[in-house]
């Protein structure tokens, strides 16, 4: 049997950040008389490749900085790697903070619409979702207010809710599941299960742990910018532990 | 689509199940299928503007509401500016400064400038903001980019109309009869606007979030550029008063010969005819009109290999 086809393939990829620390020319004057660097190159990835498959829920596992965030980032698009590439197949979506589509003086209604179409929708696919993304959302009696009078939970609800119902062959998932009161994340979760049984590719990152080996069927575990385990969730969850509970080690960079 | 992905739900069961070959984690592929893979941050460029539209005018309109909301007069302030405008230039330098008697005609001669300076200017100034002022979007989501330049010059697009319908009006009032040949001159006017203020729009756009000097250093650009075009004096008045490489230098400029070509069909035809008609007229369009899909291409160009640092940069 042939390797199914992939949905998501990261090759050997590695990115640089550089930190300035001057951005005016005062600044760049100054630290240079001081003889103080400019700037320092930081790497958030290292040489990491993965291969995931439809149907997979991989959970990203590993301390602030290890460089979660930032491989999610570049499987979304919104960024691109130094070196190496990422390639994906269907529609993409991210949950990578759910609430930048929002747009404060919009109301409710038009913020379904809009934020739908940043997201990849079309017209008619909102139309056609609208009732149901209200619905889940639980805001429907506030549709036709502006979005900047609502709660910082009634705000997340209906962003998620539209990011929920796009309807992506791939789903990125990053911290928004610690949002909103435990009624609604109970809702969120079964939403991405549904979403898991159906078939959708799924990466994950998230800061509980239980929860992700739960929901999971792979975990893979960074390190300072480099995968050192990919497997087992359950394996990947303990390893994380580990490093929660070790203090910090002194080569690890800042940032 | 959707049979590629049920029949993806089911291989993904299978290796683990029958024990078929577990994909080895890590690894890289050699021996995968590849077809139907892209680039995640691949972007189409300007082209894909048109297949994201339904986008695009949901941005026009969250623009345009966002903009006046709150306010009393709404919509009605993007035309309070240019009227300020009109009425100082009218009365200082028309009336105060005599330009109404060397000038037939002053106020049409200045608005048919003036509605198309106002696009330009509208145009590059919020086209170099857009990229920045949406940097939640562009960190947090992947879009085409182009998205947020292109939205700002449709707004423009909708501040000039009502502009133009004055300007056709109160030309029509003064006794102008346009021909259809000078019709497709203005037309070709307003094409030199839009594209270099498009291109530039993107140019600027992509530099302002690396430096964000980029906004100050428009912002100024364009106060001279209201005074480098014939709109508030006549040409001749160049001609006569600075050396001939200075006239040559300043007829070159592609927004000289796109407003020409507007007053030539707006305000011309309403007068006498005693004014000189800027030389070599048609060379110059030809000319600025390369000039402006040069621009465009290159703006597009630069923006394209600028926009895959934008996340890391905001």
């Amino acid at each position: 049997m042939a390797a199914p086809a992939p949905s998501i393939i990261v090759d050997s990829v590695s990115k640089r950040f550089t930190l300035r620390h001057a951005r005016s020319i005062k600044d760049m004057t100054i630290r240079a008389v001081r003889r103080q660097s400019l700037s320092e190159t930081f790497h958030a990835l290292e040489d990491v490749s993965l291969t995931v498959h439809p149907g997979e829920t991989v959970a990203l596992m590993g301390l602030n900085g290890s460089g979660k965030s930032t491989l999610l980032k570049l499987i979304s698009g919104v960024m691109t790697p130094d070196s190496g590439t990422v390639r994906v197949r269907g529609r993409v979506a991210g949950l990578i903070d759910v609430g930048a589509g929002l747009h404060p003086e919009l109301t409710g209604r038009e913020n379904v619409f809009l934020n739908g179409a940043i997201l990849g929708m079309t017209q008619a696919e909102i139309r056609r979702k609208f009732d149901e993304i209200v619905e889940f959302s639980g805001v429907a009696r506030f549709l036709d207010n502006q979005v900047k009078f609502y709660s910082s939970g009634m705000f997340m609800r209906l962003a998620f809710s539209i990011a929920a119902h796009t309807d992506p062959d791939i789903f990125l998932i990053d911290e928004v599941l610690a949002v909103g009161d435990p009624p609604f994340r109970e809702k969120c979760l079964q939403r991405i299960r549904r979403l898991r049984d159906e078939g959708r590719t799924m990466v994950i990152v998230a800061h509980d742990i239980q929860m992700l080996t739960k929901l999971c069927d792979r975990g893979v575990m960074m390190r300072s910018g480099r995968k050192v385990f990919d497997g087992d969730v359950a394996k990947a969850g303990e390893m994380w532990r580990q490093d929660r509970q070790r203090p910090r080690p002194a080569s690890q960079p800042v940032g | 689509m959707s049979g590629a992905r049920a029949a993806g739900g089911a291989a993904a069961e299978a290796p683990s199940s029958d024990g078929g070959p577990v994909p080895v984690p890590g690894a890289a592929p050699t021996d995968v299928d590849m077809s139907g893979m892209y680039d995640p941050a691949g972007s189409g460029g300007l082209r894909e503007m048109l297949r994201r539209r339904y986008l695009l005018r949901l941005l026009l309109r969250r623009e345009l509401k966002a903009r006046y909301k709150g306010s009393l007069l709404g919509l009605g302030w993007s035309y309070v500016r240019p009227a300020v405008y009109f009425c100082v230039y009218f009365f200082v330098i028309g009336v105060f400064m005599g330009m109404d008697r060397v000038i037939e005609d002053f106020p049409v001669y200045l608005f048919s400038a003036m509605v198309l300076v106002n696009l330009f200017t509208e145009t590059l100034t919020s086209a170099t903001r857009s990229v920045l002022h949406n940097a939640p979007l562009v960190r947090k989501v992947f879009l085409p980019r182009e998205l947020f330049p292109t939205a700002s010059l449709l707004v423009s697009l909708v501040h000039f109309l009502p502009g133009l319908a004055i300007l056709v009006i109160a030309a029509i009032a003064s006794g102008a009869r346009p021909s259809p040949s000078t019709l497709a001159g203005a037309l070709v006017g307003f094409a030199i606007v839009v594209l270099l203020g498009m291109g530039l729009g993107l140019l600027c756009s992509a530099i302002t979030v690396f430096f964000h000097d980029m906004e100050q250093v428009v912002d100024i650009s364009m106060i001279v550029v209201v005074w480098s075009v014939p709109m508030i004096y006549p040409w001749t008045h160049v001609r006569d008063s600075a050396p001939d490489w200075v006239l040559d230098l300043y007829l070159a400029n592609p927004l000289v010969s796109a407003v020409t070509l507007f007053q030539r069909a707006f305000w011309l035809p309403g007068t006498r005819g005693d004014m000189p008609p800027v030389p070599h007229l048609t060379a110059h369009t030809l000319a600025s009109l390369a000039f402006a899909v040069a621009m465009l291409l290159f703006g597009q160009w630069i923006f394209a290999r600028l926009q895959s640092r934008f996340a890391q940069e905001l």
